[in-house]
C-alpha cells in the first residue's frame, strides 16, 4: 500500500532520468526555441498532459493514459459530456444546495440580516421550506436580541445562554455534550426535539458548537454554519465545490479551462450583489461555452448580471437619453466595461484600440442593465437610457438608432478582430505550454481560432497537438498556482476530502483567495507571480499540515502513509519539484 | 568556495536562528555596514485602483472643481465645528484635505507631511494594469523592463548585506521591489517561517539542490530571511505611544513595517498596498464623510498616522512616499463617481521632509486647461518625487540607471 503513494509522489515528481529543463536557462538564451523543438519521451508525453490538463495526476493515472493511449485520452477530455462523472463528487457536492441555486432562490434561502428583517416584515417573501423559515425567524429573533443588548452577543458564552441551553437539554444530555465520546455528543444533539435543534445550536457557547462541529455529518455540519449567518454560505460552497471538482472531477480539463475562464472574465464576489450573482455566472455563462465558441462566451457574460454590475455597465446611462435625468439628479456614461472588454477580455491592451473606442463601446451599451440586482437579478435592455446617437468603435460604424443591437454589434466587432484571436491563444498557451509561449505556436493557434469562428476546442486542438506542447522547453517548466499546488497534493496522496473549506482556505493563505480578486484583471498566469519567500514558506506548511493530517476535513489514510511516510509525503510536497508541473 | 566572511556570517546568522544571538550580536551584526550612522529608509505605498486625487487633496479655491462635481465635490473648508467633519481640512487656502484625513492635518502642519499635486505618470494609458505596472517598474511606456524601481534603487552594499534589505508586505513579491537583489514577500512576521524545524532544513538542502536556478535562489533567500527573524519572532511586539493601527490588511502591514525597521534587521525599503480605489460609483455616501471613498481614507489616514506615531525618533531615517497608478475624471460620471483619468496627488512623509506645503504646478480645471479634456493635467513625473528621494534620501546618485531615459527635477522635499 505504501508503495503506490510512493509510486504517485514519484510520478508527480517526475523522477524520471531526463534533467530538467529551467525556465530561467530557456529565457536568457537562444537556446529557447530550441528548447520547443526537442520532444519528450512516451513517458514525459504522458506527464506532461496529466500535468497541464488535470489538477495533478493521481496514482495510477499513469497507467489508465497509458492502456487507453495518450491521443484517445486527450481527445476524451476535450469532450468531457462523454466523460461519466465521478460518484463520490456527487454526493461531497449534494450538500452545497446553494450551487445549483438561481440568483433569486439565493437571495431568499440565503439572506443578509436586512433581508431577514424585510421578510420579516412582510415586504419579501420567505423562502417555501417550512424549516428554513423557522430558522431565519429565529435568527432574526436573536439579530433582535443582540441589537437590544445594544452589543455583539456572539461574542463568547454568556449567562443567558448557558441557561437557555439548560432549558432545551436535560443534565444529562448536557454532561454528554460537553464530555461525551464523539457518538454520545452527537446522540444528545439529536435527542433535542427538531423544532428546538436551531435554539439549542444559537444556544451554544462557542467550545461547544465548535466541538459539536468537528464530529459533524455534513448536513448537521451545514446547519451550525448557518447559525453565523446564511448569507456566508454562497460563498462557502462556491469554494467549496470548487476544491471538490478539482480534486474528485473525472472531466479535470474541463474544470481547469472553467477555472481559467472565470479567472479571464474575473468577477470579484464581495462586490455588492455579485455575491449572490456568481454562482449562477459561473454555471450557467463560464461553464457550458469552455469548449465552445468565444463569441457565445464572451456575449454570455456581457449579458450576464454578475458582469453587468462587477463593471458597473448596468448603471451606464447615455448622456442624451430620454431617462437621463431621473430623481437622484443626471446619470451618465461609465467607461468601466467598455475598457475592460477591450483591454482585458478581447483585444488585450496592446491589441490596438483608442481611449475613443472605449468611450464609443461604452455608449454602445448603455441601456444593459439588470432588474432588481438586489434580488438575484436578471438581463435587461432599458431603452430610456440607451444612447441612441451614431457610434464608431474600432472603426466600424454604427448607425443611430440600433437600440440593444448596438452592444451585440461590439460584441461581434470585437469577437472577430484579428488581436482577440491572438490575445485568446497567447493567453491559453500560457496556461497550458509556458510563460513565454513560442510565437510560432501562438500564430497557429490563432490561426484555428480565425478559421473555425473562435471554436475554443479547436484552438485547444491545435495547441495539444503541436510539437511544442510535447517539447523539452514546455515540460515542467509552469510554477502551480495556489489553488493547483493545492489540489494536486491532496490529488497525489489520494486524500479523503470530508470538508473543503479548510483547503480553500489554505489556498487563500498561499495567496490566491478563491472567487476574490478584486481586479478585473484576475491572477496571474505567470510563474513569476508565485515566486516568492512568503509564498514559498506557505507551500512548505501546507505540505506538513497535510502529510501529518492537519487539515482539518482532510484525511490522508494512515495506512497507506504510515509516520515514515507521512514526512516522505511532507517534504515531498514541500519540494521545489512539487511546485513545477 | 566559502570565504572566511562567508562562514563568519552564516555562523553569526545560524546563532540569530537558533535564538542563541543576544540582541546585541543582531543588531551588531548589521550596524557594522554603517559604522555610526543608521541606514535611511524608504517606504512606499501604493493605492491600488487609482485613487480620486481631486477628492483627497481637494482643490476647494477652484470653481471648476464644483462645476464639475456637482454632487460628490467635497465642500469648502468651514468655520462651523458643527459641519468641519464633512468639509475639505484647509492647508494652505487654496488645497485642503478630505476630512477623513483628519489624523494627518496635524503631520502637514507641524511640516512633516509634504504633498505633491498634479503628479503621476506622463503615460497615457488608462489600464490600471499597465499603470501600475509602469510605475512600479519606474519606466513609463516600457514594457520590457524587468525589474523594479526600489530594487534598483538600493544603495550598492558593502560588507555584510542583510536578506531583508528589501520586505514587501503581503502575499506576493510586486513589481516594484524585484530584481537582483533579493526581496522578500511576507504577510506577517509570525507565520514566516517552516513550523517544523526537522523539516525546515530538508527543505533547505533540497531548494538549494533545485535544478532551476529561479526556485533555488528564492530557497536561499528564503532561509536567509527566515534565520534573520527567528528572533523578533519570539517577542511580543506592542506599537510604541499608544499607536493605534486599524484593523484590515493596511494597517497591519504598517505595523509589521514599523516592527522590523525597530528591529534593525537591515531592512532599507519596504512596500506595502492598498486596494480598493477604483470609485466608479457612489464614490460619496449621503455626507462627504460616508461612503466608500471616505471609508477607505480614513483607514488610510488612521494607518499613516499610527506609523509616524509608533516609530517616534526613527523618523528622522525614514521617509514614506504613496502613489497610486493614476488619477480619476475631474467631472463626476454617470453614477456619482469617476473614471479612470491622469494625474493624481502624492504624499510625502518623514522626519527630514520638508512639510507643510503643497509642491508641484497647478494647471486648473478648466476645460482648456484638462488633460484630453477630461483629466486633471500632470505638471510633476512621479519619476521627480521618487527620484529626490532616492538621491537625496538614500544617497544613492545613480538616478540614470533607476529610472532610463528620464532626468528627474528635484522639487526640495528634503
Amino acid at each position: 500500500m505504501r508503495n503506490r503513494v510512493v509510486l504517485a509522489l514519484a510520478a508527480a515528481l517526475c523522477l524520471a532520468a531526463v534533467p530538467e529543463i529551467s525556465a530561467y536557462a530557456k529565457k536568457k538564451n537562444a537556446e529557447g526555441s530550441r528548447q520547443f523543438q526537442k520532444q519528450l519521451t512516451n513517458d514525459q508525453k504522458i506527464l506532461q498532459a496529466l500535468n497541464r490538463l488535470t489538477y495533478g495526476p493521481r496514482s495510477g493515472d499513469v497507467r489508465e493514459v497509458k492502456s487507453m493511449g495518450l491521443k484517445k485520452w486527450i481527445d476524451r477530455q476535450l469532450h468531457p459530456e462523454n466523460i461519466a462523472e465521478n460518484p463520490v463528487l456527487a454526493g461531497k457536492l449534494r450538500t452545497l444546495d446553494t450551487l445549483t441555486m438561481s440568483g433569486s432562490e439565493l437571495v431568499r434561502n440565503y439572506p443578509t440580516p436586512q433581508m431577514v428583517r424585510q421578510m420579516v416584515n412582510g415586504q419579501i417573501p420567505f423562502p417555501a421550506d417550512p424549516d428554513r423559515k423557522l430558522m431565519l425567524t429565529k435568527l432574526m429573533q436573536k439579530y433582535e436580541q443582540r441589537q437590544a443588548k445594544g452589543g455583539d452577543a456572539a461574542a463568547g458564552p454568556n449567562v443567558a445562554n448557558a441557561q437557555a441551553l439548560g432549558d432545551l437539554l436535560s443534565s444529562q444530555q448536557l454532561r454528554s455534550m460537553r464530555q461525551g465520546t464523539a457518538q454520545q455528543r452527537l446522540a444528545a444533539f439529536h435527542a433535542i426535539p427538531k423544532e428546538k435543534q436551531d435554539d439549542a445550536i444559537g444556544a451554544m457557547p462557542q467550545g461547544l458548537r465548535q466541538g459539536l462541529f468537528a464530529i459533524a455529518p455534513p448536513e448537521l455540519r451545514r446547519r451550525l454554519e448557518m447559525a453565523n449567518g446564511p448569507q456566508q454560505m454562497i460563498t462557502r460552497d462556491l469554494s467549496e465545490g470548487k476544491l471538490l471538482r478539482a480534486v474528485y472531477s473525472n472531466r479535470q480539463l474541463d474544470e481547469v479551462l472553467a477555472d481559467f475562464w472565470f479567472n479571464h472574465f474575473n468577477i470579484y464576489l464581495d462586490k455588492g450583489a455579485d455575491r449572490y450573482l456568481v454562482t449562477e455566472y459561473e454555471r450557467e455563462v463560464i461553464r457550458p461555452h469552455v469548449l465552445g465558441k468565444f463569441k457565445e462566451l464572451l456575449e454570455a457574460t456581457a449579458k450576464s448580471p454578475a458582469m453587468l454590475f462587477y463593471l458597473d455597465n448596468w448603471q451606464s446611462v447615455g448622456p442624451d437619453a430620454p431617462q437621463a435625468r431621473g430623481k437622484k439628479g443626471a446619470r451618465g456614461l461609465n467607461e468601466n466595461y467598455g475598457r475592460e472588454l477591450l483591454e482585458l477580455h478581447t483585444l488585450g491592451v496592446d491589441g490596438g484600440y483608442t481611449q475613443a473606442d472605449v468611450t464609443e463601446a461604452a455608449r454602445c451599451f448603455t441601456g444593459w442593465t439588470i432588474l432588481q440586482p438586489q434580488r438575484g437579478g436578471e438581463f435587461a435592455f432599458n431603452k430610456r437610457v440607451h444612447d441612441e446617437g451614431e457610434k464608431t468603435v474600432l472603426g466600424v460604424r454604427i448607425a443611430a438608432g440600433g437600440g440593444m443591437s448596438d452592444g451585440e454589434q461590439v460584441l461581434d466587432i470585437v469577437a472577430h478582430h484579428p488581436s482577440t484571436a491572438r490575445f485568446i491563444s497567447k493567453k491559453l498557451a500560457m496556461r497550458f505550454v509556458a510563460d513565454e509561449p513560442p510565437a510560432s505556436l501562438v500564430d497557429r493557434m490563432a490561426e484555428t481560432f480565425r478559421k473555425t469562428d473562435g471554436d475554443l476546442r479547436a484552438v485547444m486542438k491545435t495547441m495539444l497537438e503541436s510539437k511544442e506542447f510535447f517539447s523539452e522547453g514546455a515540460y515542467r517548466s509552469k510554477l502551480k498556482s495556489p489553488l493547483e499546488v493545492v489540489a494536486s497534493a491532496v490529488r497525489t496522496v489520494n486524500a479523503e476530502v470530508d470538508y473543503a473549506f479548510p483547503l480553500a482556505n489554505q489556498v487563500s493563505q498561499l495567496g490566491q483567495p478563491l472567487y476574490r480578486k478584486q481586479e478585473p484583471t484576475g491572477y496571474s498566469n505567470s510563474s513569476k507571480e508565485w515566486l516568492n519567500s512568503g509564498g514559498l514558506l506557505a507551500r512548505m506548511n501546507f505540505a506538513l499540515q497535510l502529510a501529518d493530517n492537519k487539515v482539518p476535513g482532510v484525511k490522508v489514510d494512515t495506512n497507506q502513509a504510515a509516520r515514515p511516510d507521512a514526512s516522505v509525503a511532507a517534504i515531498a510536497l514541500g519540494s521545489p519539484e512539487f511546485q513545477k508541473r | 568556495m566559502p570565504t572566511r566572511r562567508f562562514f563568519l556570517r552564516n555562523s553569526a546568522l545560524a546563532m540569530v536562528g537558533v535564538g542563541a544571538a543576544p540582541l546585541w550580536l543582531e543588531r551588531a551584526l548589521h550596524a557594522a555596514d554603517a559604522p555610526g550612522a543608521r541606514k535611511k529608509i524608504l517606504v512606499a505605498i501604493f493605492q491600488r485602483g487609482a485613487a480620486d486625487g481631486l477628492n483627497v487633496v481637494v482643490p476647494h479655491g477652484e470653481k471648476a472643481y464644483y462645476d464639475l462635481r456637482p454632487t460628490i465635490a467635497i465642500p469648502r473648508p468651514t468655520s462651523d465645528p458643527g459641519k468641519r467633519g464633512d468639509t475639505a481640512l484647509d492647508l494652505d487656502g487654496f488645497f485642503g484635505l478630505h476630512p477623513s484625513l483628519a489624523p494627518l492635518k496635524p503631520l502637514f502642519d507641524q511640516q512633516h507631511l509634504a504633498i505633491v499635486d498634479a503628479v503621476g505618470s506622463p503615460d497615457p494609458t488608462r489600464s490600471h494594469f499597465d499603470a501600475q505596472d509602469y510605475m512600479e517598474s519606474g519606466t513609463p511606456g516600457r514594457k520590457a523592463t524587468e525589474d523594479g524601481w526600489m530594487n534598483r534603487a538600493l544603495p550598492k552594499a558593502a560588507g555584510k548585506v542583510s536578506p531583508l534589505r528589501v520586505v514587501a508586505l503581503g502575499p506576493v513579491l510586486p513589481r516594484a521591489v524585484r530584481g537582483s537583489v533579493p526581496a522578500v514577500a511576507m504577510q506577517t512576521i509570525e507565520g514566516f517561517q517552516v513550523r517544523n524545524a526537522e523539516a525546515a532544513k530538508q527543505f533547505e538542502q533540497m531548494y538549494s539542490a533545485a535544478k532551476d536556478p529561479l526556485m533555488q535562489a528564492a530557497g536561499r533567500e528564503t532561509f536567509e530571511a527566515v534565520a534573520m527573524l527567528q528572533a523578533i519572532q519570539r517577542r511580543p511586539y506592542t506599537p510604541a505611544a499608544g499607536a493605534d493601527y486599524p484593523r484590515g490588511r493596511f494597517g497591519q502591514s504598517l505595523q509589521q513595517i514599523a516592527q522590523l525597521i525597530k528591529s534593525d534587521v537591515g531592512v532599507e525599503m519596504a512596500f506595502a498596498d492598498i486596494g480598493g480605489w477604483d470609485h466608479h460609483v457612489n464614490e460619496l455616501g449621503p455626507r462627504p464623510s460616508e461612503g466608500v471613498l471616505a471609508n477607505l481614507l480614513r483607514e488610510y489616514g488612521q494607518a499613516l498616522s499610527a506609523f509616524w506615531k509608533d516609530m517616534g525618533d526613527r523618523m528622522n531615517d525614514v521617509v514614506v512616499v504613496t502613489m497610486s497608478e493614476f488619477g480619476r475624471t475631474a467631472r463626476e460620471n454617470g453614477n456619482r463617481g469617476t473614471d479612470h483619468g491622469h494625474a493624481n496627488s502624492m504624499f510625502v512623509l518623514g522626519g527630514a521632509v520638508k512639510g507643510g506645503k503643497v509642491y508641484g504646478k497647478w494647471p486648473g480645471l478648466e476645460r482648456e486647461q484638462l488633460h484630453e479634456g477630461r483629466d486633471l493635467a500632470l505638471t510633476t513625473d512621479f519619476r521627480d518625487v521618487l527620484g529626490e528621494l532616492v538621491a537625496r534620501h538614500l544617497g544613492n546618485p545613480s538616478l540614470k540607471t533607476i529610472f532610463p531615459g528620464y532626468d528627474p527635477k528635484l522639487l526640495g522635499l528634503v
